[in-house]
């Protein structure tokens, strides 16, 4: 019996597969997507935590602010003596004001879909 | 305590510190992030390739079909057709079960000696926590092609719908990757806490599945604890997928690394360990073939041809002389 006409046919299939990436992207340059701060956050210099903070772990700082809201009532975040209202809609959208250049760009070149929008309203986008 | 595990666990924590101090401390991260994946993607080929061609090359002469029902017979005998398959069919069939429902471990049972007599019982653990695991991994690297692609396919993304299905925290969790960790650590203890099973277990049984589980760690404890830059992580890996590599400005924390490396170590030694079952499960002779051995003829392919004289060309040679001794013939 010699089956390796099938063995190979199979092998092709498998890195076929395996290789899905490289030709799927086949070669183009992807460039990592730069959030478009707005003439406000730009001012502002600093957001309530560092950069680097921010862009790993705006999600929890984000979760905690609304557990804290929703079931405690606490509706103040102090951090290094200066407080803020906790509040993604108030507080973070009125820098961050436009949703697609900010957030989404991020969000959808890592594939992530936040939740925050079924319930939060943002800024009407101006085209 | 155990040499095999302890060994294997040795190795695992070792090539995670290479990692951390060469990419995190050392700022080695152009050989962690780029040189080391790509090797390791042209050595699993280059070893993956190499394995099946051997196997391939390998004599399977006759039928050797491991079976456990009726073969084919009477056409009164009712045939087992997936247990003892007799054409294309039931082997697809039979194979198709074994591959995406592991059949065979299914089947698993234990050998015990209860009072005086000796008992077999079925035990469901080995499938299960195997199939748990081999699912969880599965849906763990389909959802890791994020990194991969851009823009990611639908397909991954409905996965990420479905795996992060509970919304829990944020970033939210995945199921899978929790099973996939569980899985593991319960295979590992099978293989540690049962008397029988550790006994027949070397540190190349012990070797993945620690390796998997420090992948697993990593990757999880990065997700939910640490944290990493996502889109900087992106950018390393899109560079990889599109031969423009590079890495990202400020470079990455040494935990990614130390998870990248593990996973170019696992990818490296797939086809040099038992691993291979990914491939092998395919081209096993004892489940691939038809048991067809009573209905047709196989002949052996590399049987030296043979001269054969036939009874019937002997008695055409000698026929008359057969006649004049009296003896008998077939043909007068």
């Amino acid at each position: 019996m010699n089956d390796k006409p099938k063995i190979i046919i199979g092998l092709i299939i498998f890195f076929a597969v395996f290789t899905f990436p490289f030709w799927y992207n086949h070669g183009a340059v992807s460039s990592a997507p730069e959030p478009k701060l707005s003439d406000k956050a730009e001012k502002a210099k600093h957001c309530v935590r560092d950069t680097d903070y921010m862009r790993k772990e705006h999600m929890h700082l984000l979760d905690g602010w609304r557990d804290r809201t929703v079931r405690d009532a606490e509706r103040v975040y102090e951090i290094d003596g200066k407080e803020y209202m906790a509040s993604l809609s108030n507080t973070c959208m009125e820098c961050h004001s436009n949703k697609a250049e900010f957030c989404d760009k991020c969000h959808e070149y890592a594939s992530v879909d936040p939740y925050c929008w079924d319930c939060h309203k943002y800024p009407k986008e101006k085209k | 305590m155990n040499v095999n595990y302890l060994s294997s666990l040795l190795a695992v924590v070792v090539l995670g510190l290479v990692a951390y101090v060469g990419a995190g401390i050392a700022g080695l991260q152009g050989v962690f992030g780029i040189f080391i994946p790509y090797l390791a993607v042209v050595i699993f080929i280059a070893g993956f390739v190499n394995r099946v061609m051997g196997w391939a090359k390998s004599p399977v002469p006759f039928r050797i079909p491991t079976t456990c029902g009726q073969q084919q017979s009477l056409d009164w005998i009712k045939q087992n057709k997936i247990e003892n398959p007799s054409n294309l069919f039931g082997v697809i069939a039979r194979m198709f079960l074994e591959i995406v429902l592991f059949r065979s471990l299914f089947k698993n049972t234990r050998t015990e000696i209860v009072g005086d007599r000796l008992s077999y019982k079925w035990v469901v653990w080995l499938w299960l926590f195997a199939i748990m695991f081999h699912y969880s991994f599965l849906a763990v690297v389909v959802r890791h092609l994020r990194f991969f692609l851009d823009p990611v396919p639908f397909l991954v993304k409905f996965l990420e719908q479905i795996d992060g299905i509970l919304q829990v925290g944020l970033p939210g969790v995945y199921i899978s990757g929790i099973t996939l960790l569980v899985g593991a650590i319960l295979l590992l203890l099978r293989r540690i806490l049962i008397p029988k099973v550790n006994y027949i277990s070397r540190a190349a049984d012990y070797f993945p599945l620690l390796l998997i589980i420090g992948i697993a760690l990593t990757g999880l404890t990065m997700r939910y604890f640490t944290k990493v830059d996502v889109v900087k992580i992106k950018e390393l890996t899109m560079g990889l997928a599109t031969f423009h590599s590079g890495v990202p400005e400020g470079g990455l924390g040494g935990l990614f690394f130390v998870h990248l490396f593990l996973v170019c170590i696992l990818v490296v030694y797939i086809p040099f360990s038992k691993l291979m079952h990914m491939g092998g499960v395919f081209l096993s002779p004892t489940r691939n073939l038809a048991n067809n051995s009573r209905m047709k003829r196989h002949i052996n392919p590399w049987n030296p041809k043979v001269k054969f004289h036939t009874y019937d060309e002997y008695e055409d040679d000698f026929r008359e002389k057969m006649i004049e001794a009296g003896l008998p013939v077939e043909k007068e």
